[in-house]
């Protein structure tokens, strides 16, 4: 019962298995992502309140959610690789920080975006996209810390440490971020919190959040078999791979 | 060959640093009354090989195993059965050699100063116990860290290039004292790029 | 192995560890002294660049004081692990058979004594400088206590991921700033209600469950990075 779990940490096996999977999680995330789309930026109503302005939750907000996830799935696999010291979970760390970094980034920039037409401004440190500052200071620190070692492995151990006590922190910066916000509230009182959702709003940004999800999931893939081959480089299989 | 269930056992050991497959498949036994001369050229990891002795680097592959246990599951027990001595002397600076010495034995067991005081003398370096490390040349250094040795009555001595830096009068020295605790029921682990005359049960390692 | 009168306890190895770290940096005072000059330069520049109006000093009297702290916290963080590594003695620490974790929690709290305390004793006179009314100085200097060690804590574990690698202090406040910034919103928070005269007493059990909640874990992070380091 346990030898596919076995073989998850097996470098030829993930390179090839990822391969296989790299395209359907591409299909998926086309699919649902141009439901999501075209549902939600041309078909749903605009909203009372916020008009058409709201639109850019249905990218904002699986970003934001993709970046945490990517966190915690970075976390987890270091753990992994810490704690059983299999090689694999390095990697699907290493790969999926720059992608998580990406999301933050964009889930930044929308929010922001979105800001504007709301409180006139681009930034008004409004909590969520404080906290969401802060956790891509943390990838940051994470994606900074890996290189830093001359010896990769002790680079891995290092990160994998570092962001399992990112992730334990995390919803104590958030709750800090919440309550600080609460004390200096100010003009911005409008948090850009999404409207109450009918059905017509709420499948496209669900189908949003899967197809972001399957993006994810290719690209890492993606990603993993490149970290894969740089990292086993010396071995057999690979030379095997790149000379036939 | 001693069957390594009274004494160290490192058991075909495989370490990389980054790309370099420093340790390849490296075994050895010592036992009581044994002192292992490990050699070789620059950069086959004899340094490497110590650090693994000493349970601070945990090999890719293989075990090591004091007094037929993995030393990963008696770690405590180990570190007290045993004296690493480094390439540097590791000395604070600004403490003198009684204070240095006082610190590290005294982590391992309650001693007095007159104790430590007879290890240094013995080493030659007793009418500096009472100067900061960091005024006392190479070699003295070397001495002190002899001295920390000894104290430390631990019955196995890792000791990386322990030669270093000693005039004629301290290489002696430290051949003796290698002999006595050895023949005393003692084991070593010496790194040494030179031979070593010791009278004592020398084996040899070659590291290629 | 029975009951060895001769063994060293956890106790006597902590006290051993913080008397030789106490004993260390009393021969080095200027060490000692500069994170605090630091802590006094930088609540300099805040007046110095923004404003001498009192009533706006107090305002933003809380966060700069914070802001210092932690900064200067920082640069005191340095010598935590970082001379020991230099010369080899963090390694027989971890070879000494005593537990690594009780000598990181002797060598951490030696080092807020000597950093983080010190903070704490002189912040009434830089809270003066700042206009702070001193009814507001007993939750002032609480939240400070509680920060400062929460912060060696964090502070610890930055310090043993990137003792040894090159400009390592510059990563080590990448690292900790993030993670302390929870610390500087609670503590900041505390001060700024106890000057307006609310209630604090919400943002002290937070400071307080956090300082307990790292003081917890954090030693055993700390171990952990410093097995990585001394690999």
């Amino acid at each position: 019962m346990w030898t596919w779990f076995y073989r998850l940490a097996s470098p030829p096996y993930v390179y090839g298995t990822a391969a296989l999977l790299t395209p359907w999680f591409l299909a998926a995330a086309a699919v649902t992502i141009s439901y999501g789309l075209v549902g939600g930026l041309i078909f749903a109503p605009p909203d009372y309140q916020q008009g058409d302005a709201f639109r850019i939750i249905y990218v904002h907000a699986p970003s934001a959610w993709m970046s945490l996830f990517a966190y915690s799935t970075m976390a987890v696999a270091g753990a992994i690789g810490l704690i059983w010291r299999i090689k694999m979970g390095h990697a699907v760390a290493a790969a999926t920080a720059p992608i998580g970094a990406s999301f933050t980034l964009l889930a930044l920039v929308t929010g922001s975006l979105w800001g504007r037409p709301m409180w006139g401004t681009y930034w008004a440190w409004d909590p969520r996209l404080t906290s969401e500052l802060i956790l891509l200071f943390l990838y940051v620190g994470v994606m900074s810390l890996r290189p830093a070692f001359e010896d990769p492995a002790r680079g891995d151990r290092a990160a994998a440490l570092l962001s399992i006590v990112g992730v334990v922190n995390v919803p104590i910066i958030h709750f800090s971020v919440v309550w600080w916000n609460s004390l200096h509230q100010g003009s911005t009182v409008v948090t850009i919190d999404g409207p109450k959702m009918p059905g017509s709003m709420l499948w496209p940004l669900l189908s949003m959040f899967l197809g972001f999800m399957c993006f994810y999931a290719a690209v890492l893939c993606m990603r993993l078999r490149g970290e894969i081959l740089n990292r086993e480089r010396q071995s057999a299989w690979v030379r095997e791979a790149i000379h036939p | 060959m001693s069957s390594g269930a009274e004494g160290l056992c490192i058991d075909r050991v495989h370490v990389w640093r980054g790309d370099r497959h420093v340790l390849k498949g490296v075994s050895l036994t010592l036992a009581a009354r044994e002192l292992l001369h490990i050699t070789g050229p620059n950069g086959t990891g004899k340094t490497t090989l110590l650090r693994v002795a000493s349970g601070l680097l945990r090999p890719e592959q293989g075990q090591v195993a004091w007094l037929g246990r993995p030393i990963a599951s008696a770690r405590a027990e180990y570190h007290s059965a045993l004296a690493y001595a480094p390439h540097e002397p590791a000395l604070k600076g600004d403490l003198t050699p009684l204070e240095n010495l006082g610190f590290m034995i005294g982590l391992k067991r309650r001693v007095q100063a007159a104790e430590l005081k007879a290890h240094l003398v013995r080493t030659g370096v007793g009418e500096c116990a009472d100067l900061p490390v960091r005024v006392l040349s190479a070699g003295q250094r070397r001495r002190v860290a002899m001295a920390r040795v000894l104290a430390s009555r631990a019955p196995l001595w890792l000791l990386d290039e322990p030669f270093t830096n000693l005039d004629r009068a301290g290489s002696e020295l430290l051949s003796v004292l290698l002999a006595e605790h050895v023949n005393a029921g003692g084991m070593a682990l010496v790194v040494a790029h030179h031979d070593l005359s010791i009278a004592a049960t020398l084996r040899r390692l070659e590291l290629a | 192995m029975s009951a060895d009168p001769n063994t060293v306890g956890a106790a006597r190895a902590m006290m051993l560890v913080i008397r030789r770290e106490l004993c260390l940096s009393f021969r080095r005072p200027e060490q000692l002294l500069q994170p605090l000059v630091f802590f006094l330069i930088v609540t300099t520049l805040f007046p110095l660049g923004l404003s001498l109006q009192l009533s706006l000093l107090k305002e933003m009297a809380p966060g700069v004081l914070w802001v210092a702290a932690l900064l200067s916290s920082l640069l005191a963080l340095d010598s935590l692990f970082k001379s020991d590594a230099d010369d080899g003695t963090l390694e027989q620490l971890a070879l000494s058979g005593q537990s690594l974790t009780v000598i990181v929690i002797a060598k951490t709290a030696a080092h807020w004594l000597l950093s983080g305390a010190a903070l704490v004793l002189i912040s009434p006179v830089v809270a003066v400088a700042l206009a702070i009314p001193p009814p507001a100085f007993p939750t002032m200097l609480l939240s400070l206590a509680l920060g400062t060690l929460t912060l060696s804590w964090l502070g610890a574990i930055g310090a043993g991921l990137t003792v040894g690698l090159k400009r390592g202090n510059v990563l080590l406040s990448l690292i900790v700033l993030p993670l302390a910034m929870p610390l500087l919103i609670f503590g900041a928070g505390a001060t700024d209600r106890a000057i307006s005269g609310t209630s604090a007493a919400g943002a002290l059990y937070f400071l307080g469950s956090l300082c307990v909640f790292t003081a917890t874990l954090a030693p055993f992070a700390v171990t952990a990075a410093l097995r990585i380091t001394l690999e």
